[in-house]
């Protein structure tokens, strides 16, 4: 059976590649469908849903637009989610096959490193880090990166220590493969499943971390974002029950998707867990 | 007259949408009666053991049974439900399972796992069981049955781990005994003790077994009559004697005619005055770490090893598990560094190299692994498996993977490059690796058990190609086995190890016709059938 086919035979999978999709539609339609900042103030505040043509879901305690604020918000949160995964691997990846591989002294040194990042809280760290770099996209991405690839690390290193003893691993060094190959073009491919679903998940968390530093007001001030809105609407969360609840949606639709996708792609890469769970 | 136990009559079992075959068994009929042994012989995939999973009822998911009955006391076990199922397991139908390792729980101790069989059916008080359960320890010849009672798993060797199984399985003196490979995992002479006992217990309770396997030597070993399966089929049924010594059908004589037999073919390679490969006083010991409690344990893996090997020479290395030939092989191919001692090939040593002169030095000499489904990474196309050793070693990347083709169109297998290694089958695989052996241009191949993973008839075909392409390239072999019989094939002369030492040393005739070290007999008188196989020779 062809991955793909794998893939949609976990209908929860396929809800969640739905809900991505829609995400990731809005936020490319964001700019042509609301193509004014997010920021302007366009009506009265307070304005509920539906109340008024072109403010489906009303408008927030400045009188700011809340459909064009999820909108906008919709590509900073993907944005941030990717590009803050994808840095964590680039350092997780490398550091856990090389402690993996080499094992012995490397394997300890580098271990006792990844640990330091593991005793500190996540969140403290990302908070402490945004607050020295002053917020902004790039430090939240950095902040969200540092705090989140000691799991990398991790998985990647138990994944070497259990391949570079296999049989093809020594036929290749007996061939006389250099070890940088071995690592790329031997083991790395094999690890690779793991290493797909647990990104998946990654994007999930780091958008909540994301949410959450705007929420206490460390997001980037020149991009609107789902963990802002929330937090500026705190206060009035008895007044105005819509500016957090639509914010709320989406950030619980789109983590939801995510971790949905990540265990669709967990059955359809490792075909033999999926037959026996079905 | 005796009493037919297990009878199944015209049973069908239907495997999976998308398995190869649309059943696992079809249209199989054979009876099991008081007092025999049952051999149900056949290859890998040929559903022997499919039917002896659906009499206890643990086929595998997606297996269900189509047509026919099983009959046992009065009863079509297809139709019973699983808690009446599960009264009989263990009570009238003990089983022992090939894997002695994994079968036990390794968190009990040895008697408490035996009690439990007991428990389960709810018979005598806690005290009782223990005694019940020392006795039977006794009964299989565990030694210290005092003190294995108190063990765990872990802490039993291979056979007495099989031991306590069948302990447990004839706990509550069940009328049929299944015997799933149970020696398969065992070595030779551990094997034989352990078909031993199934025989003598089976004699002295006249219990019926059924008993699984893909050896027939073993078949020569115990059986009373057998029964051999090809693609889910039975081929012949008849008594042990008849089949071995008449086998009317072909698939059967070609079965029979595969086992490898002592008839040692005289072939006797004059030894050139300069060695390819010059061994000199190895040595290796692996340590394991000690604890703050505990202390750290040596093993002797390999001491004061010394041979010589020539140009086109097959040297044969057999021992049981432990005994150090897997090292052996490991130190020759610098997988594994010798503690002290030479290794000289061509006058030059080996073991001092290091780095970059290693690694371009490690084309000379190359290995044939056990596992042919481990020792091919599974995503690399088999035509770039074959040519990542050259092109590591400078060859560019066209004229490796032509290489490649030629290469699997010698060892029979055109055309497939672009494979991935999960399309083929073991025996091919196989190949595939001996391909990659190969593209070196090697002048001494390792090969680590390289047949033991394979059936039979694959098994002759293997060694066929190995000695075609030995004579075609001049290689030097050195061959690492269990089994003396496949060694005895292909080898011109035999070193036999144990405990890490050299035990014997000498050409394959004198070893089989004239052994000198006891246990070199002991390995001899071990192989099973080896007296069947020899009455009828």
């Amino acid at each position: 059976m062809s991955f793909f086919a794998r893939f949609a035979q976990n209908r929860g999978a396929l809800i969640g590649v739905i809900i991505l999709a829609v995400i990731i539609a809005m936020a490319a339609l964001a700019p042509f469908l609301y193509p004014e900042s997010p920021w302007r103030m366009v009506q009265r505040p307070f304005l509920p849903p539906l109340e008024m043509d072109g403010f489906p879901l009303g408008t927030d305690t400045m009188g700011r637009n809340v459909a064009a604020g999820l909108m906008h918000g919709a590509w900073v949160s993907l944005l941030i989610g990717f590009v803050s995964t994808s840095v964590a691997l680039l350092i997780g990846v490398p550091l856990g096959a090389v402690a993996g591989y080499y094992g012995g002294l490397i394997d300890d040194g580098l271990m006792r490193f990844t640990e330091f990042f593991q005793t500190i809280p996540n969140f403290a760290l990302a908070i402490v880090l945004v607050a020295i770099m002053q917020p902004s996209v790039t430090s939240i991405v950095l902040a969200i990166a540092l705090v989140s690839w000691p799991p990398v690390a991790r998985l990647v290193r138990a994944e070497f220590l259990s391949l570079r003893h296999r049989e093809y691993v020594e036929a290749a060094r007996l061939v006389g493969q250099g070890n940088a190959t071995i690592i790329l073009r031997q083991i790395l491919p094999n690890t690779l499943s793991p290493i797909i679903v647990l990104a998946s998940l990654m994007v999930a968390t780091a958008i909540l971390l994301e949410s959450a530093l705007s929420f206490l007001g460390l997001g980037d001030p020149n991009v609107m974002s789902w963990g802002y809105m929330i937090g500026a609407a705190r206060t009035v969360i008895r007044q105005a029950w819509w500016l957090s609840f639509f914010p709320g949606v989406a950030i619980l639709l789109t983590v939801l998707a995510l971790n949905l996708v990540g265990e669709g792609l967990d059955d359809a890469l490792n075909p033999k867990l999926a037959r026996e769970r079905s | 007259m005796t009493e037919t136990v297990l009878s199944i009559r015209d049973l069908t079992l239907a495997l999976p949408k998308g398995a190869d075959r649309a059943f696992a068994v079809e249209h199989v009929s054979y009876d099991v009666s008081e007092g025999e042994i049952l051999c149900v012989v056949g290859e890998s995939g040929s559903g022997k053991s499919m039917a002896a999973n659906a009499v206890m009822g643990l086929l595998p998911k997606g297996v269900h049974a189509t047509g026919g009955e099983i009959w046992f006391g009065g009863q079509n076990l297809l139709t019973l439900d699983e808690r009446a199922h599960r009264s009989l397991r263990g009570l009238r139908i003990g089983m022992i399972f090939q894997e002695p390792m994994t079968a036990l729980n390794p968190l009990m101790r040895v008697g408490a796992q035996i009690a439990e069989v007991f428990e389960a059916h709810g018979r005598h008080t806690p005290k009782e069981r223990q005694a019940r359960a020392l006795a039977l320890l006794e009964e299989v010849g565990i030694p210290q049955p005092e003190r294995a009672i108190r063990a765990y798993p872990f802490q039993l060797s291979g056979g007495q781990r099989q031991r306590v199984m069948i302990a447990m399985a004839l706990a509550l003196e069940p009328e049929l005994l299944i015997a799933d490979e149970p020696t398969t995992a065992l070595d030779v002479t551990t094997q034989a003790q352990i078909l031993k006992l199934i025989r003598d217990l089976q004699q002295r309770r006249g219990m019926a077994v059924m008993f699984i396997t893909h050896d027939f030597g073993v078949v020569a070993e115990v059986a009373t009559r057998v029964c051999v399966m090809r693609e889910g089929e039975i081929v012949e049924l008849g008594e042990a004697r008849e089949v071995l010594d008449h086998p009317r059908h072909d698939y059967t004589r070609a079965l029979i005619d595969a086992i490898p037999n002592d008839a040692v073919p005289n072939r006797h390679h004059a030894a050139e005055a300069q060695p390819l490969l010059e061994v000199r006083h190895l040595d290796k010991v692996f340590r394991s770490r000690g604890g703050m409690l505990k202390p750290s344990r040596e093993v002797h893996a390999l001491d004061d090893i010394s041979f010589t090997l020539s140009r086109g020479e097959t040297l044969g290395i057999v021992g049981e598990s432990g005994s150090g030939k897997s090292t052996l092989g490991r130190c020759v191919v610098r997988l594994e560094r010798p503690d002290s001692g030479q290794l000289l090939l061509d006058g030059v040593d080996f073991t001092t190299l290091k780095g970059e002169t290693l690694r371009r030095g490690r084309r000379r000499v190359q290995m044939i692994f056990q596992d042919p489904y481990a020792s091919l990474n599974p995503r690399t196309r088999v035509g770039l498996a074959i040519a990542q050793g050259p092109i590591a070693n400078g060859v560019p990347r066209d004229q490796a993977l032509a290489k490649a083709d030629e290469l699997l169109e010698l060892v029979g297998l055109g055309g497939v490059a672009d494979r991935f290694p999960h399309e083929f089958s073991g025996g091919q695989r196989q190949r595939i690796g001996i391909a990659r052996a190969l593209a070196l241009e090697p002048e001494l191949i390792v090969a680590d058990e390289a047949v033991s993973a394979l059936d039979v008839s694959i098994q002759a075909q293997i060694l066929e190609l190995l000695e075609r392409l030995q004579q075609t390239f001049s290689l030097s072999l050195l061959f690492i086995t269990h089994d003396l019989r496949v060694a005895a094939q292909i080898c011109d002369r035999l070193i036999v190890m144990q405990h890490g030492r050299i035990v014997e040393h000498g050409t394959a005739e004198a070893i089989f016709r004239t052994p000198r070290a006891a246990y070199t007999r002991e390995l001899l008188e071990a192989i099973p059938g080896r007296d069947a196989v020899l009455a009828s020779a």
